[in-house]
């Protein structure tokens, strides 16, 4: 068998026309993929290929390290307004996240509720399906609907209909300014309640999270340094039942913190992540009886720290969204599933789709659908 | 334009496909007399036109589960309907088909401003959407210039965008779920008031899809406060490529403006007839928008001035009211019709790198003087979503023919500098047969492929998208 890390587009379809079995498909391997197939890794398609700050477009190659990207981006005053997690603290893993990863992920981080998913930022991609033929959609233009996206298709797949060799994504400028109000609440419910104030109102808040940790809800505010402090005035009058807004000191860390769930690093037990309608939230988390939570994006995003083996689909019964197993062993990734079970018609669709990029079933087997 | 000979089987049974829809539809909803049908030969797009063999208004959900399930059963292809408003003839008719028009099913189905999302049938329009939660200070931020009449419907079929997308994205970024009806007739759930998917972005490949993957009866739509207010300044260049330039400086200079839209001179003038809206007599008129509170906005105005002041502007004027710049708006809105009074025109709406904006612009004057043809261009710079507008005269002999030998020959020029055919018209009949220009054998198999798993038989919205030699096969087996 040829070597299983390409370096070059044509070399990976290669080894993916030669593979005679299922593999893992791997960037960083930072975020978990368990499987005991061979692994197909693709951080050796390494490179940014193209970045014009003022198209704000960058092209790059899926095993492109994300570290590279930003500090490119860096550079000019720009950024992956998605701000994806590191899952490297949640998940105790040491490599290397790719930019690969991220899309064939879809991860996004704490801007997700004002600026959008990954998926919102991916212009185009080129990757190669389970026959091996190199296949492109989308581009590196802004509107794009020239026949059907497969570039959303692809974003979030977990590399089950293709591997990513490359990916074109829309950047944003940096902001000037960012500021963070944080306020002392009695309970998720209330917290959410604030933060859905603050969403629903004209000032743009760019973030906006509970942690129970600390009873902390948080808002973030970006942009033009006087926008920001108008803004934060406005804000602090309209929130004011709330309770005293204090400003957060290191608005940096603080965010990453909730993006990474640092809360839970460390922690032993299995951690969920479920998406839900934010006045939902609460209730869903009263459910859950977890260890530790922490809300995300208004309360639409709660991550979950449970006892291993703990089957939180049960525990949540029927409930509008879905819930992912994110950090578990393997038994228990096995027997509860990564992805919540989709209803017979789209679990249908699913099927059917991978059935015809993958024929051969080899990518990544049973981590979806 | 060719299209697939209508298939005599079918449309021999007419009356038996009459008579079963009828006992599902009430009789009002159901159109079958040659006359009455005509209404629906052809969309915006009106070079093309053939009436359908029958059409049906269903109003709810199941009713449209009835349709295709029927139509599925006797091998009947249906064309989904919004408003017809489509430029690419994405509602085009075939002899052979019934037209499943959306336009009863327009009802708000749930509000829920805590949680930001509205529900609605899709035949409902794009403007009575922000229509329906204006007084919460609300709205729904993709604004297709057609969206006082266009459907929500034809919205997520050509995954429409605007003026305002290159700050709010356009509907693929605005949409949080669909009820969708597939053509075996059973129905899907896909999404909804949580943020992404579980599984696959099904949502995200069913958004543009044009209707070829299902029929969509119900969406969740993201809505946004309303800014505190928006201001736009017009800026006038007496030459389109310094224009261009500036449009670069403005995205580079690390502000992102609610909107910059791009006039030239024919456009300036047919849309200052049309709307009086005080626009400067010049090569090339630039509307950028702002939002914020007042001081805000004077803030990010005062930079965008700077900037062009660089460029020589002729004219540099901000909006002194919400009258002044619902007029600017107006005028830019009406384009296309103001453009439609001075002749019959085919409106492009290729998509380009914004850097390749001054190059493309050159090439479409030289490519006008070759063809003896007039260009207007008005257009999404902001992200580089052009319009050319080609004049022609619909009855003198060949100059159709010749103004669409020019339009491909633009469309080529954008897939060759990085962008592509459409930004967000779609592709329906109009550049169906340029996308083996975009896209190789492979990546239009990828894209059938999605096809084949919604509708195997290839029943719904037949002849569009793909060129027909490229689908030819599929559409023979599934026959």
């Amino acid at each position: 068998m040829k070597r299983m890390k390409p370096e070059t587009e044509g070399e990976l379809a290669e080894v993916v026309a030669g593979l005679s079995g299922p593999v893992r498909i791997v960037g960083g391997g930072t975020r978990d993929v368990t499987g005991s197939e061979p692994i197909l890794n693709t951080a050796g398609l390494s490179g940014i290929t193209l970045y014009e700050p003022g198209a704000l477009t960058l092209v790059a190659q899926a095993g492109t390290p994300v570290a590279e990207i930003e500090a490119a981006l860096e550079a000019e005053g720009q950024q992956l307004a998605f701000e994806p997690m590191d899952h490297r603290g949640l998940m105790g893993t040491s490599g290397e996240p790719t930019i690969g990863g991220v899309v064939a992920a879809n991860i996004s981080g704490p801007r997700r509720i004002q600026a959008g998913a990954c998926r919102d930022f991916l212009l185009g991609v080129r990757y190669v399906d389970g026959c091996g033929q190199i296949v492109k959609n989308g581009g590196r233009v802004m509107k794009n609907v020239t026949g059907y996206d497969l570039v959303k298709l692809m974003a979030g797949s977990w590399g089950t209909l293709g591997v990513l060799s490359q990916v074109s994504l829309k950047v944003l400028p940096k902001p000037e300014a960012t500021l963070t109000l944080a306020v002392h609440v009695q309970n998720a419910k209330t917290a959410i309640q604030a933060l859905s104030v603050a969403l629903s109102s004209p000032f743009e808040v760019s973030a906006a999270a509970y942690d129970p940790q600390y009873s902390s809800a948080l808002l973030r505010l970006e942009g033009f340094a006087d926008s920001v402090t108008y803004r934060e005035t406005r804000l602090r009058s309209e929130l004011a039942n709330f309770g005293e807004f204090t400003e957060v000191q290191d608005p940096v860390s603080q965010w990453r913190s909730i993006r990474d769930v640092s809360a839970f690093q460390g922690s032993d037990g299995d951690v969920w992540r479920i998406s839900v309608k934010p006045s939902d939230a609460s209730e869903i988390a009263t459910r859950a009886e977890a260890e530790k939570t922490i809300f995300d994006w208004g309360g639409g995003l709660v991550w979950a720290l449970v006892p291993k083996g703990t089957d939180l689909r049960k525990r949540l019964r029927a409930f509008q969204g879905h819930a992912t197993l994110v950090r578990a062993d393997t038994d228990t990734v096995r027997t509860l599933g990564r992805f919540q079970p989709e209803s017979v018609g789209v679990a249908a669709l699913t099927r059917g789709l991978r059935q015809k990029f993958d024929p051969r079933g080899i990518f990544n087997p049973d981590l979806m659908g | 334009m060719d299209m697939p000979r209508p298939n005599p089987d079918v449309l021999a049974r007419k009356q038996t496909v009459l008579s079963r829809l009828l006992q599902v539809l009430p009789e009002d909803a159901v159109i079958h007399d040659p006359m009455e049908t005509r209404a629906y030969e052809c969309d915006a797009l009106t070079a093309y036109r053939c009436p359908p063999m029958l059409v049906v208004l269903p109003s709810t959900t199941q009713e449209v589960s009835d349709i295709l399930r029927i139509c599925h059963a006797e091998g009947v292809p249906v064309v989904p309907r919004g408003s017809g408003t489509s430029l690419a003839g994405g509602a085009l008719p075939t002899a052979d088909c019934v037209i499943l028009g959306v336009a009863r099913m327009n009802e708000v189905l749930e509000t829920d401003y805590d949680n930001r999302f509205i529900r609605v049938q899709t035949g409902r329009t794009n403007l009575s959407v922000t229509g329906a939660v204006e007084e919460e200070d609300f709205f729904y931020a993709p604004d297709p210039s057609s969206q006082l009449a266009c459907a929500i419907a034809g919205n997520i079929a050509m995954n429409s965008g605007g003026a305002h997308c290159l700050k709010y994205g356009v509907t693929t970024n605005n949409l949080m779920g669909v009820t969708m009806v597939m053509m075996d007739g059973s129905a899907v759930e896909i999404g909804g008031a949580h943020l992404d998917a579980g599984g696959l972005d099904l949502l995200g490949v069913i958004c543009g899809s044009e209707g070829q993957l299902g029929v969509v009866t119900e969406a969740t739509l993201r809505i946004l406060r309303k800014p505190e207010g928006a201001r736009p300044v017009l800026m006038g260049f007496d030459d389109n490529e310094v224009a261009g330039h500036c449009v670069s400086d403005i995205i580079k200079s690390g502000i992102l403006p609610v909107a910059i839209e791009f006039m030239d001179t024919l456009c300036i003038r047919a849309c200052e007839n049309f709307a009086h809206a005080g626009y400067p007599d010049c090569a090339a008129l630039l509307i950028v928008e702002v939002e914020g509170s007042d001081a805000e906005i004077d803030y990010q105005l005062s930079k965008i001035i700077e900037i062009a002041k660089r460029h020589n502007p002729v004219e540099l004027r901000e909006s002194q009211s919400a009258e002044e710049s619902a007029k600017i708006w107006l005028g830019r809105k009406s384009a296309f019709g103001a453009m439609g009074q001075m002749n019959d025109y085919m409106c492009l709406d290729g998509t380009i790198p914004v850097s390749s904006l001054p190059e493309v612009l050159r090439r479409i004057g030289e490519m006008s003087q070759e063809y003896g043809l007039p260009v207007g261009n008005v257009f999404h710079a902001g992200d580089g979503n052009m319009h050319p507008l080609i004049l022609f005269d619909a009855n003198k002999p060949g100059d159709l023919e010749k103004c669409e030998a020019f339009g491909a020959e633009i469309l080529k020029l954008c897939v060759d500098v990085g962008g592509c055919l459409t930004g967000e018209h779609g592709v329906g009949i109009e550049k169906r047969d340029l996308m083996s220009h975009q896209y190789a054998p492979q990546d239009l198999e990828a894209q059938m492929a999605v096809k084949d798993v919604f509708d195997p038989c290839w029943l719904l919205n037949p002849a569009k998208v793909f060129p027909l030699d490229v689908s030819a096969a599929r559409r023979t087996a599934a026959a």
